[in-house]
C-alpha cells in the first residue's frame, strides 16, 4: 500500500475555555488513501469541524498524531503549516469564506499570492481562469461574491481550493445551504475531480449527499462510530438526468 | 511586492474618506515641517545674501565689545577707533587690499524745494569697492577728495528719488547737507531692503573727513571695513588686527577688548541664531503633530485589523504566513503615511510662497527638507503601523475565521 494521504493515530482535541474543558475529539484513528472520497457525518457538535480543521493544517492535535502525506503535522511550526495549507490542501469552507468586493477570479488567485516560489501574475490569472472553467464559472470571472448566487459562490470557493493543484480537497458542508439541484451539481464536480485522482474528504449532514462519496465515516461525541464503504453509490450525472425528467413531468401536468 | 501594493491600495481606496481623515494629522505635521523649515532656510538665505552682498573677504572692526557691554556695548558704544588706528592698520597688516573707516551722522538734506532726513556715511575712497557698491552713473570720489575734505558725495537710489524724482540722474547736482553745498559725484545702484526692513538705498556717502569736519564733529570712527586679499588669509588678517589694536589700545593681557573684529561667517552666525531658535520651535510643534498623526494611523489600522479579521483568517487559511499579513498591513500604514506626507509636502509648497507674498516672510524650500519630510512620514507609517500589523499577523487562522 502507498503512503496514506491522511493518517490519524489516537487524535484528540481538547478546547479549554476558561474553567471548562471541551473534549471535541476524543481519540480517532483513521487512515485515508490517495484517491479516496470520504464523507464524514455525525450530529452537530460531534467533532467533525474540529477534525477537518486539523486535517486542513489550520490547527494542531492536542494529543495523538496526524501525518499528512507522511509528514507529522504536530511537529511543524506556524510557517510550515501555512506552506502545507498552500501547497497540499484545498479547503472549501461551509460559509464559502470568499473575500467580499473582490472578483471571483481574484478570489481564486488568492492562494497563489502566497505560493513559494512566487507565480508570475499572468500565470496566476491563467490558472485561476482554468480553475473557474473547471467548476463551470469562467463567464462570471469578474463578478464579486455579492453578485453571485450561493451555488456560484460555492463553485468559486471550490475553484480557489483547486487552483494550487492540491493532493487533498477538504470541504466542510459544501452543500450546507444549497438547494438539492445545486448540491448534486457540486457533487458532480467533486466526483469528476475524484475521478482525476484527487483525494476528497467532506463533511455533510445529508445522507443522500453522502451517497455520492465512496466511504462514509460517522462520528458521535468525538469518536468514530462507523466507517463503511458506500453501496449503491449515486452518480451525479444520472441523478441530474432523473431530476430533469421529474421536473419536466411536473411542468407537463 | 507589486501585488502587496495593489492589495493595500485597494483596501485604502475602499474607505477613501476615512483614509483621508487618517492622513490629516500627517498632512498638517508635514506641511508644518516644510513651511517651518522653509522659513528658517529662507531667513538664513536672506541674511547670508546680505552679508555676502556687503563685500568679499570682508572683516568689520567695530567699536565696543558685546562680551563686555551686552548688545548695547556692541552697537551703541561710543566710537573709539582713532584715525591713527586706521592708518596703522593700513600700513602694518599684510594681506589687506582695502580699508575704509566709517562715521555716521543723520542730517537734513535738501535740493531745490525738496528736503529729507538721511543717514550720512563718512568713508574712505576704498569703501565703495570694499562694500560692493555699484554705480548707476557717475563715479567714486578720490583719495584727494578725502585728503582735502571736499564737499562731494555719492547718493543712494531712494534718496535721489526723493530729491530729484524717479529715474532722474542726479550726478552733477548740488545738494545742501546741513546747509553746506555738496556736489553729487555718483549715483549708487540699489541694494534693496535688508532683513531688518531698512532701506539700504536711503543713504548719502561722502569722504569721512568731510563728514567729521562738517557734520558730526566726531574725531573717532565707529567702525572699519577691511578687505582681505583672499579667503585663505582672512583668519590671519583677523588675528593680526586683534593684536595690533590691543597693543594700540593698551589692553592688558587677560582684559577684554574694547573693539570687535568680525568676519562674514561670524556675522551670519550671529544673525542666524534667532532663526535657529524659531526653526527648532516650529520643528517641535510639527513633531507633536506628526506623533498625533501617527497615533491616528495606528488607531485606524487597529480598527481595520478588527474589521478585517475574517479576511485575515481567509488569507491565513489559504497559506499566507504571518509575515505576509504583517507586510500587507504595514504596507497599508506606510502608504497612508507616505500619501499624507506627500500631500503635506504639496501643502507646504503651496503655503510657503503665500507666506512670502502676504507677510513678506522669506521662505525657501530646500530639497533636504522635502527628503527629510518624506522619510519621516515613511518612518511614522512603519513605527505606528507595526503594532496593528503584528496583531494581524499573530491571529490564529481558526479564531479569525470564526470571528463575527
Ligand atoms: N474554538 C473552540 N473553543 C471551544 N470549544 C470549541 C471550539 N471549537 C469547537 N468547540 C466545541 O467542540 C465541539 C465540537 O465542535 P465541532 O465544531 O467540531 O462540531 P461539528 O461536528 O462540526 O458540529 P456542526 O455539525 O454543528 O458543525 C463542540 O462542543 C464545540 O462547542
Ligand atoms: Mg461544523
Amino acid at each position: 500500500m502507498s503512503v496514506p494521504v491522511i493518517q490519524l493515530e489516537d487524535f484528540r482535541k481538547t478546547y479549554i475555555t476558561g474553567e471548562v474543558e471541551v473534549k471535541a475529539v476524543r481519540g480517532v484513528s483513521l487512515s485515508i488513501q490517495p484517491g479516496e472520497f470520504v464523507a464524514i457525518m455525525g450530529a452537530s457538535g460531534s467533532g467533525k469541524s474540529t477534525m477537518m480543521n486539523t486535517l486542513g493544517c489550520l490547527d494542531r492535535p492536542t494529543s495523538g498524531k496526524f501525518l499528512l502525506d507522511g509528514v507529522n503535522v504536530g511537529e511543524l511550526n506556524r510557517d510550515e503549516l501555512a506552506d502545507l495549507r498552500n501547497r497540499k490542501i484545498g479547503f472549501v469552507f461551509q460559509g464559502f469564506n470568499l473575500l467580499a468586493r473582490t472578483s471571483a477570479v481574484e478570489n481564486v488567485e488568492l492562494p497563489m499570492l502566497y505560493s513559494r516560489p512566487p507565480i508570475p501574475a499572468a500565470e496566476q490569472r491563467q490558472r485561476a481562469m482554468e480553475s473557474l472553467a473547471l467548476v463551470g464559472l469562467a463567464k462570471r470571472y469578474d463578478h464579486t461574491p455579492s453578485q453571485l448566487s450561493g451555488g456560484q459562490q460555492q463553485r468559486v470557493a471550490i475553484a480557489r481550493g483547486l487552483v494550487n493543484r492540491p493532493k487533498l480537497l477538504l470541504a466542510d458542508e459544501p452543500t450546507g445551504n444549497l438547494d438539492s439541484r445545486t448540491s448534486i451539481e457540486i457533487m458532480g464536480i467533486f466526483q469528476e475531480l475524484n475521478d482525476k485522482g484527487i483525494t476528497i474528504v467532506m463533511v455533510t449532514h445529508e445522507l443522500d449527499i453522502a451517497r455520492y462519496c465512496r466511504r462514509v465515516v460517522v462520528m458521535r461525541d468525538g469518536l468514530v462510530r462507523s466507517d463503511e464503504l458506500v453501496k449503491d453509490r449515486f452518480l451525479a450525472s444520472e441523478e441530474l438526468a432523473k431530476l430533469d425528467a421529474e421536473q419536466k413531468a411536473v411542468q407537463l401536468t | 511586492m507589486f501585488a502587496v501594493l495593489r492589495i493595500a491600495l485597494r483596501a485604502l481606496r475602499r474607505n477613501i474618506l476615512r483614509s483621508f481623515l487618517t492622513m490629516l494629522g500627517i498632512i498638517v505635521g508635514i506641511a508644518a515641517v516644510i513651511v517651518g523649515v522653509s522659513m528658517g532656510t529662507g531667513a538664513k538665505a536672506e541674511v547670508d545674501k546680505q552679508i555676502a552682498g556687503m563685500g568679499q573677504n570682508l572683516l568689520v572692526v567695530m567699536s565696543g565689545n558685546m562680551a563686555r557691554g551686552g548688545v548695547r556695548g556692541g552697537f551703541g558704544a561710543a566710537p573709539n577707533i582713532s584715525p591713527a588706528d586706521y592708518e596703522a592698520l593700513r600700513r602694518e597688516i599684510p594681506g589687506v587690499v582695502a580699508v575704509s573707516p566709517e562715521v555716521r551722522a543723520n542730517a537734513q538734506i535738501a535740493a531745490g524745494n525738496q528736503n529729507s532726513f538721511v543717514q550720512v556715511s563718512g568713508v574712505s575712497s576704498d569703501y565703495a569697492s570694499v562694500r560692493s557698491w555699484q554705480f548707476r552713473s557717475g563715479a567714486n570720489f578720490t583719495e584727494g577728495d578725502v585728503r582735502n575734505a571736499n564737499k562731494v558725495c555719492l547718493i543712494g537710489t531712494t534718496t535721489a528719488k526723493t530729491l530729484f524724482g524717479e529715474g532722474v540722474d542726479p550726478v552733477g547736482q548740488i545738494v545742501r547737507i546741513k546747509n553746506a553745498p555738496f556736489t553729487i559725484m555718483g549715483w549708487l545702484a540699489p541694494k534693496g531692503v535688508n532683513s531688518f526692513g531698512q532701506d539700504q538705498d536711503d543713504i548719502v556717502i561722502m569722504p569721512y573727513t568731510s563728514a567729521m569736519k562738517r557734520l558730526s564733529g566726531d574725531t573717532m570712527f565707529r567702525s572699519l571695513s577691511v578687505q582681505a586679499e583672499g579667503p585663505a588669509i582672512i583668519a590671519d588678517v583677523q588675528t593680526n588686527i586683534y593684536e595690533l589694536l590691543r597693543q594700540r589700545h593698551k589692553i592688558q593681557p587677560g582684559r577684554d577688548d574694547d573693539f570687535m573684529v568680525r568676519n562674514q561667517q561670524e556675522m551670519s552666525d550671529f544673525f542666524n541664531a534667532n532663526n535657529r531658535i524659531m526653526t527648532i520651535l516650529i520643528g517641535f510643534f510639527a513633531g507633536i503633530s506628526l506623533v498625533v498623526g501617527g497615533i491616528g494611523i495606528m488607531n485606524i489600522m487597529l480598527v481595520s485589523v478588527t474589521e478585517r479579521t475574517r479576511e485575515i483568517g481567509i488569507r491565513l487559511a489559504v497559506g499566507a504566513r504571518g509575515r505576509d499579513v504583517l507586510k500587507q498591513f504595514l504596507t497599508e500604514a506606510v502608504l497612508l503615511s507616505i500619501a499624507g506626507g506627500g500631500m503635506g509636502i504639496a501643502t507646504g509648497f503651496w503655503l510657503a510662497p503665500l507666506l512670502t507674498k502676504y507677510f513678506q516672510f522669506p521662505t525657501l524650500i530646500s530639497n533636504d527638507s522635502v527628503i527629510m519630510a518624506f522619510t519621516v512620514s515613511a518612518v511614522i507609517g512603519i513605527v505606528f503601523g507595526f503594532f496593528p500589523a503584528l496583531k494581524a499577523a499573530r491571529l490564529d487562522p481558526i479564531d479569525a475565521l470564526r470571528f463575527e
